[in-house]
């Protein structure tokens, strides 16, 4: 049965990130399956956006969770959300990231019916409570089902928000990756990916390790790609470090699949906010070899150091080690990338996205579909437009419950 | 006294009729979804018991096998039409989890496999067991959220509720073959 499916994602579109990817892959996967799917994300004015996308606003960068996102939020934005709601008639409505204060928390005030979520990242709590313990609880309280992407994601969420999920972990689409470079082909070269300024995704870590790296392995490459000001980091390290470092900024998705196939190493030196670590698995499915950190949402997806390797978090010296290990040892780095080839093969999209349907059909009844929800809600009411005011006002208070 | 102070009384008694009223919103859109949730876990509690009773009718599985399966199948099916008590009706799903698990082993699964028409039954029956499975963790999900909420001081004072009964969780043994897993929802 095809469906009519729309899809929320809170952070610009423009932007590569985590969230981003799985919805744009999502969306890929579910319309080669023939469904009907629309993507509502913010987007950046002159962003050319493929037919499937529409654009939910311009996108404000704020510091959320831990960095800074680029989000949409505000009356324009709510009134986007809704018409896109009330255009769309889907039949399910899946948010991504139901909290963030974005399209996706408008999202849940604005749309009843069948509403599913997938909750991404980790949170502590105290940053749940700050979040608003009443918006939270009312936006939670529609949503007919939850997808957690990792154990981590679901225990912030059982535990913090209240509230069950089914583990469905992050899709790869593996083909998008393949390797066409065996081993022996690929460039002698480290390959770092994120936000460079991001103290979370660990490139001072990295940076630290360089001098004891190229002591033992002075010609090796450095690959950083990533938003952020190369300038400002240049300037405080070492000149055989910098020699030895390529900055490319923010790369497009291509762009990625292309370093991730061509470098021997990928090293993910996070230190934490890291749920689930989709680059590792994209990663391992490039067929590149994988050193990372040892915090828990890697160690998951690395099965414990035999599909990489993992070196003790926010520790340079042992980043060094590890990173000089499956350098130096060939058989011992083509074990691990083999291993990481059949390890990312379990996260296909192409059979990820079943468990997702599964959860569509069953919280869709035959026949409905997502529409504007305006009971309840002082908000609501006043952004109602007065057609639809006029209307609710022959129905009365209970309408057909 | 002067008459800001009436203002003052009005607005406050205007903010908290609003607040209740948002309240009484969030109770019925629940209560909402957990009408739905139900009626999505009774289609695939009735659709699992249908497969079952197609599989165990096939002459698929041994003659033992089919008759445990057919039993159990029927009895759920017959659970879900009468006047069975909810309690009585989960009781009968149940059993018919375990006959399913006692009599599909991976041998069995194997043989079924092979003869014509038997992997697409196993397939829908895996399919149908997987979304009780997640029909049901979302209602009882629903049912939490509404009972927190029906539990708050304020609902209860006033009786946002009104009459409608305290919803239920159900509590049943739902589990997948675990032969028959590999195409479900990864448990790890």
């Amino acid at each position: 049965m095809s469906m009519r499916i729309g899809l929320v994602c809170p952070y610009s579109w423009d932007v590569p990130g985590g969230v981003r990817s799985h919805v744009s892959d999502l969306a890929l996967t579910l319309r080669e399956r023939g469904h009907s799917v629309d993507v509502l994300a913010p987007v950046e004015e002159d962003f050319v956006l493929p037919g499937w996308v529409t654009d939910g606003g311009r996108p404000v960068a704020v510091p959320y969770n831990g960095s800074v996102a680029r989000l949409s939020f505000g009356v324009k934005a709510t009134r986007r959300v809704r018409a896109w709601i009330r255009e769309g008639d889907f039949d399910v409505v899946h948010i991504h990231e139901p909290l963030a204060p974005s399209l996706s928390l408008l999202t849940c005030w604005v749309a009843r019916g069948p509403l599913i979520a997938t909750w991404h990242s980790s949170h502590d709590r105290s940053r749940m409570l700050t979040a608003g313990y009443y918006i939270a609880q009312t936006a939670m309280e529609k949503l007919r089902g939850s997808i957690a992407v990792s154990q981590e994601a679901r225990r912030t969420l059982v535990g913090h928000v209240g509230g069950d999920a089914v583990l469905i972990p992050n899709g790869v689409r593996v083909k998008d990756f393949q390797p066409e470079n065996h081993d022996r082909q690929r460039r002698r070269e480290l390959l770092f990916l994120g936000r460079i300024q991001e103290p979370r995704k660990g490139l001072s870590v990295l940076l630290e390790a360089m001098p004891a790296i190229l002591d033992q392995v002075p010609d090796l490459r450095v690959v950083v790609a990533g938003p952020g000001d190369s300038e400002e980091i240049r300037k405080n390290i070492p000149e055989n470090v910098d020699r030895a470092l390529t900055f490319y900024g923010a790369v497009s998705d291509e762009h990625k699949q292309e370093l991730l196939r061509e470098a021997q190493v990928y090293v993910a030196p996070h230190t934490g906010g890291e749920s689930f670590g989709i680059v590792l698995v994209e990663s391992m499915a490039a067929g590149a070899c994988v050193v990372a950190s040892d915090i828990p949402a890697f160690r998951h997806v690395l099965e414990d150091g035999k599909a990489g390797r993992l070196f003790s978090s926010k520790d340079p010296s042992a980043l060094a080690e590890a990173v000089l290990s499956v350098l130096a040892d060939d058989a011992a780095r083509r074990a691990l990338v083999s291993r990481g080839h059949s390890r990312a093969d379990q996260y296909d999209w192409d059979s990820v996205v079943d468990d997702v349907l599964a959860v569509y059909e069953s919280v869709h009844m035959p026949g409905e579909k997502v529409t504007e929800d305006l009971r309840g809600q002082a908000l609501g009411r006043f952004a109602a437009r007065p057609a639809f005011i006029r209307g609710r006002r022959s129905g009365g208070q209970g309408d057909g419950e | 006294m002067s008459w800001w102070w009436l203002v003052l009384v009005l607005v406050v008694v205007a903010l908290f009729g609003l607040y209740l009223s948002m309240t009484a919103g969030r109770l019925d859109a629940l209560h909402k979804r957990i009408d739905t949730s139900s009626l999505s876990l009774d289609a695939q509690l009735l659709r699992r018991s249908s497969v079952a009773l197609e599989l165990a009718t096939s002459g698929l599985l041994d003659p033992a096998g089919a008759i445990l399966v057919a039993e159990a199948a029927h009895a759920a099916r017959t659970a879900a039409d009468g006047e069975a008590t909810a309690g009585e009706r989960a009781e009968a799903e149940t059993q018919l989890t375990l006959a399913l698990e006692a009599t599909l082993d991976d041998e069995e699964i194997a043989e079924v496999r092979q003869a014509p028409g038997g992997a697409a039954l196993l397939d829908e029956l895996a399919a149908s067991a997987q979304r009780v499975q997640l029909s049901r963790r979302f209602l009882n999900d629903a049912v939490r959220a509404c009972t927190q909420l029906r539990n708050q001081g304020m609902v209860r004072a006033f009786h946002l509720a009104g009459t409608s009964p305290w919803p239920q969780a159900i509590e049943l043994d739902d589990s997948i073959p675990p032969s028959l897993v590999g195409t479900g929802v990864p448990s790890d």
